[in-house]
């Protein structure tokens, strides 16, 4: 129906192809999914991302074994870089792995009003940051990648980089309340794609942006780590807003201790 | 022992989601068919009659007929009355048929309300249910009776629970004789569209419609109901299986194509529903499909092949017009 329906016979690899065949997925009888997910669209998506993650940011992943093959599950990551280009790599690697999933990103609220932009994202799965819809898509059984530190993690200065910001408290009251484990996940090398100096604020203002950072245009060429941990489960039993807290440290504590994983083992930042 | 034939009086009895209704409902029930645009001719009806709400005749009708329930569809649609014109018939109006509900002791109220009154916002979740939030008072001030409608509704849900008033808020009502925006959309050549824009929408064939609300008529459960089916469809894709021609326009800033909206001035594409072809409002109908037991007969792919086929037929007569 659209450009991209015709664009999946003549670009899409047949690797990439049969892994998307194999992802779980709950389509319409036009095949959309009720938040605009198309498979065309994603799969061409995926199909140009690839080669940016294997040639250009060259990810290396460990412990993606840890996704679940099927049922809900909440991506928990560190954020980073002012574009959300962490977002697309874990959904790429999770997308490509042995037991593919397609991941659903939270985005920004503002991306809706953007002409192309918010359909586009749509159609490749993602979705509003929005707890009501966070919560319906893991009732649909889906993955679901969420960065609680939100803006605050991606419109973070190079100075402050690997230095995780305050985590909100929403995903883990969601995870409880649907009883859907988070896969912690530490991201290393978003930081040094689009290094930032400072945050042009009246300049964010007037484009009614959350920040505008005074960098290169010009996305760096870092090696990129994902490391996914070991599930996380916790029970609906917290009753005050402190035990839930003290979860969330949790969740952080293993993000931390992944990207630390990550820092040691890479031997610089553009090999 | 015979049992004594329910009396309904149905409002908006000219349309084709009444005549749906009234198909289903009048082997076994009496029905009284009324409608403020025209006395309608329906098959097996016995009393039919033009009238309006706020006339004071309209009374008549419960005092000359054991009315049992009511089935109330009608509405004044934005082409043809203003937003005081609406209010007065479509709140003011509903207000007076309650009120004569409370007072011939009727023992059911079915409404028909729409999925408008959710409002289309960029910001809204998707599967909206009915505790979701009514948002379109507050984007415009044309949608104000079609919220207020609800309201009332909602007053008069506690306030008279004897009426057992059940409110049912369909997605796009789509097919065979409905007069719709989106109905009279779907049959025009040239579509307009925003650009870069293309919302999921959802659709509920007019039959589907019909016999949904003959459920809630059946089933007696006060409450407000969802009714959209468990499939969905982006606005441009839905136009192409239609059938149409996309005519692209300028979509930001948003006073641009309201503006457009206004000049063209067009029945299908009205300027207070121009953010409904911008923004998804996706509900869930699960309860009502749960409560009720409704499935929808109609896939999307058959409620759009009729207006393909009708655009088709109206090439062939024009073929034979201009020979």
């Amino acid at each position: 129906m659209n450009i991209f329906s015709t664009l999946r016979d003549w670009v899409v690899p047949k690797e990439i192809e049969e892994k998307f065949e194999r992802t779980p997925k709950n389509l319409g009888s036009f095949r959309y999914d009720p938040w605009g997910y198309h498979p065309d669209t994603a799969i061409v998506s995926l199909t140009v991302v690839k080669q940016f993650f294997d040639h250009y940011f060259r990810v290396e992943t460990e412990g993606i074994e840890h996704v679940p093959a099927s049922g809900r599950v909440l991506i928990i990551a560190n954020h980073s870089g002012q574009l959300p280009i962490d977002g697309i790599l874990i959904g790429t690697a999770m997308a490509t792995a042995d037991q593919p999933r397609l991941a659903r990103a939270m985005v920004e609220r503002f991306f809706p009003t953007v002409p192309f932009i918010g359909n586009f994202l749509n159609q490749t799965g993602a979705v509003i940051g929005d707890p009501i819809n966070c919560v319906r898509m893991l009732e649909n059984e889906e993955a679901v990648i969420v960065f609680p530190e939100g803006v605050r993690g991606s419109g973070k200065l190079y100075k402050d980089r690997y230095q995780l910001k305050r985590f909100g408290n929403g995903f883990l009251h969601i995870a409880m309340a649907t009883g859907t484990p988070i896969i912690p996940v530490g991201v290393v090398g978003c930081e040094e794609t689009i290094p930032s100096a400072a945050n042009l604020k009246p300049l964010a203002n007037l484009l009614g942006l959350p920040y505008f950072p005074l960098a290169v245009p010009v996305v760096l060429p870092a090696k990129v780590h994902l490391a996914f941990g070991e599930p996380l489960i916790f029970e609906n039993d917290a009753t005050t807003e402190d035990e839930v807290t003290e979860r969330v440290e949790q969740v952080k504590t293993a993000i931390t201790q992944l990207i630390q994983k990550g820092l040691v083992k890479r031997k610089g930042v553009f090999v | 022992m015979s049992e004594q034939r329910k009396c309904v009086l149905v409002t908006g009895a000219a349309g084709a989601l009444a005549r749906g209704v009234i198909r289903r409902l009048v082997a076994d029930h009496e029905i009284i068919a009324v409608d403020f645009r025209k006395r309608a001719d329906l098959d097996g009806v016995a009393h039919s009659y033009r009238v309006d709400f706020n006339k004071r005749g309209f009374e008549d009708l419960f005092r000359r007929h054991h009315i049992n329930g009511v089935i109330h569809l009608g509405r004044v649609g934005p082409h043809e009355s203003n937003l005081t014109g609406r209010y007065n018939s479509n709140v003011l109006g509903t207000q007076r048929l309650l009120n004569l509900c409370v007072k011939y002791k009727v023992s059911q109220v079915v409404v028909l309300s729409t999925y408008f009154v959710y409002g289309a916002h960029a910001q809204n979740p998707t599967l909206l249910n009915e505790e979701a939030p009514l948002k379109a008072s507050g984007l415009t001030h044309d949608l104000i009776d079609t919220v207020e409608l609800e309201n009332l509704c909602n007053v008069y849900l506690w306030k008279h629970p004897e009426l057992h008033i059940t409110v049912l808020r369909p997605c796009n009502i789509a097919g065979p004789g409905v007069r719709n925006s989106i109905s009279r959309l779907l049959s025009s050549q040239l579509a307009p569209t925003l650009l870069g824009f293309s919302p999921m929408m959802q659709f509920i064939h007019v039959e589907d419609m019909a016999e949904a609300l003959r459920l809630a008529w059946d089933h007696v459960s006060p409450g407000i109901f969802n009714v959209a089916p468990g499939d969905w469809v982006a606005y441009q894709d839905a136009l192409v299986a239609c059938g149409c021609t996309r005519v692209p326009l300028v979509s930001i800033p948003g006073m641009i194509p309201q503006q457009i909206a206004k000049v063209l001035n067009l029945k299908s594409f009205p300027s207070h529903l121009v953010n409904y072809f911008k923004y998804p409002v996706i509900m869930d109908g699960s309860a009502f499909a749960k409560k009720f037991g409704f499935k929808p007969r109609f896939q999307l792919e058959q409620i759009f092949r009729y207006y393909r086929e009708k655009k088709r037929r109206q090439d062939f007569l024009s073929m034979f017009s201009d020979a």
